[in-house]
């Protein structure tokens, strides 16, 4: 299964509670994916505070990272810690740390264990920002790890959250190595991410680089993809994962039950729609 | 007859099930606040009435028997699954797989239905008033799909003895799936249909879709692809 919760502020009003409301989403996808969760939260003054790079890290805590790097600012969520360093400083200081994402403006918190008290230890209530992605998982393709929840982000400010399981993500990441890419894992849906940072690296933009992910990859999916500036969502030809959107002036949410799209305010006035198969939808911040 | 109110912001699913089990209970209920719970009147088995206000999650009024459920918003996937007879409307419109495997009753959608809308339906006679998506009618054994929008990519595949009637246009047929002659009998039971989901349609601007059996026997050509 695995459950999929979005959320992209167009009213700024509202970016005081985006924590608030991305955990009540993700409250409503526990049983969708009860192993282990992550969020990617953008625009959160004390996790990514403007200028400075962020890089989220598994493997060390704010002691280990103060003690090595001091004057470095570093917070402990859960299995993750976030640190607002150069990524190279980071690699040299702390070798056996795994980068779970890095950019500015934006988190990546991960961790095993149930999605609500997940969300808790990550204090995901009380963050604040303009857009917000979460996961649920139940692990198909690999270990239940932090490393194997979602998000991937694996771009700058880019993270991708995936329902299904790809079928031929084996021969992609051959492809994809034999070009260079670098691999932290046998996920299959890190093949994705890395997929989709490519494209964008090469210069196609979000719509044409899910396009060629919709050409290239076999399986199911149900894709959530945020950029530094957007909010995407793409299905595969079957759609036979869920895969619900709702849009209002004051935001456009996505989630894989309609449930987890029930807490959000103003949503019996929202249109609400499931996503066409192999149509690429993106919301760009206005 | 007043009827009996669950609110299901105060009250769990199970409960609400449990209620419209019982033997010798109240014959109409109104269902309040589902915000998309899953498996909201479920299973139920009696000749009753119930209103859900609101919209619902996955498998609501699955297995129904002989009841009268109607949703007053949208259904999650698997709306009347198994449905063995009664009626179930949906307001709305309705995620996947609606009416799957249903052997009888009739399923009626007001709105849009989205893909393999009546997959694999053993009886059930499903009316929907807008558009169904991709693979609706997949594999259907026996029953009417009415679809008085337009219809999705595959329409009728690998289908057995269900009947498909289609007011709009198919974006495709799918595997063995043809369009067959609108005999009279095929608009009397057309028209009968579209009045029992209270719709008012003119039969004779549908088109008939049905199998052409063409999958039902092994065919000597196709050894060499086992």
């Amino acid at each position: 299964m695995c459950g999929i919760v979005g959320l992209h502020l167009r009213e700024p009003s509202l970016e005081p509670r985006l924590g608030e409301l991305l955990t009540a989403m993700l409250g409503q996808v526990v049983e969708r994916g009860p192993d282990s969760a992550g969020v990617a939260v953008y625009g959160d003054p004390r996790l990514s505070p403007p200028g400075r790079t962020v890089v989220s890290l598994l493997g060390t805590s704010k002691a280990e990272v103060e003690a090595v790097m001091p004057g470095v600012r570093a917070y402990d969520a859960d299995a993750t810690t976030v640190v607002h360093a150069d990524i190279d400083q980071l690699a040299t200081a702390l070798p056996h740390a795994r980068v779970i994402g890095s950019g500015e403006g934006f988190a990546v918190l991960k961790g095993t264990g149930n999605p609500v008290e997940l969300a808790d230890a990550f204090g995901l209530a009380d963050v604040t920002g303009w857009q917000g992605v979460g996961h649920t998982r139940m692990a198909t393709e690999s270990a239940v790890t932090p490393e194997g929840a979602h998000p991937f982000s694996v771009g700058p400010g880019q993270c991708l959250v995936h329902n299904g399981s790809f079928a031929n993500h084996a021969t992609i990441r051959r492809e994809l190595r034999a070009q260079g890419v670098q691999f932290d894992s046998e996920n299959d849906s890190e093949v994705g991410a890395r997929f989709v940072a490519h494209q964008l690296e090469q210069g196609a933009d979000l719509e044409k680089a899910l396009k060629l992910l919709c050409e290239r990859f076999d399986g199911f999916y149900t894709l959530l993809v945020s950029t530094g500036d957007s909010f995407a969502v793409v299905r595969d030809a079957i759609a036979c994962k869920p895969a619900l959107v709702a849009e209002t002036d004051a935001w456009v949410a996505m989630a894989s039950e309609y449930r987890a799209l029930d807490v959000l305010p103003g949503i019996e006035n929202a249109r609400i729609f499931e996503p066409e198969p192999e149509e690429v939808y993106v919301w760009r911040r206005r | 007859m007043a009827a009996t109110l669950i609110d299901l912001a105060e009250t769990p699913v199970r409960e609400l099930n449990r209620a419209l089990h019982a033997p010798g209970g109240a014959d109409v209920w109104r269902v309040l606040n589902p915000r998309g719970a899953h498996a909201v009147a479920c299973g139920v088995r009696e000749d009753l009435a119930v209103d859900i206000e609101g919209h619902v999650g996955y498998y609501c009024a699955g297995m129904n028997q002989r009841a009268t459920v109607t949703v007053h918003g949208n259904a999650g996937t698997g709306v009347a699954e198994n449905m063995m007879s009664g009626t179930v409307r949906v307001r709305g419109n309705a995620s996947q797989s609606a009416g799957a495997t249903a052997h009888g009753g009739l399923l009626v959608i007001d709105g849009d239905a989205s893909a393999r809308c009546g997959i694999s339906m053993k009886g059930v006679d499903i009316v929907v008033g807008g558009n169904v998506g991709h693979m609706s009618a997949f594999m259907g054994q026996a029953g009417r799909l009415v679809v008085c929008g337009d219809a999705g990519e595959a329409l009728g595949d690998s289908l057995y003895e269900a009947r498909i009637y289609v007011l709009g246009t198919v974006k495709s047929l799918g595997a063995d799936c043809v369009e067959k002659e609108m005999r009279a009998e095929h608009l009397s039971e057309l028209g009968e249909l579209l009045k029992a989901a209270e719709r008012d349609e003119d039969p004779s601007e549908f088109r008939r879709y049905g199998s052409a059996r063409a999958l039902y026997h092994f065919k000597v050509d196709n050894s060499a692809a086992y």
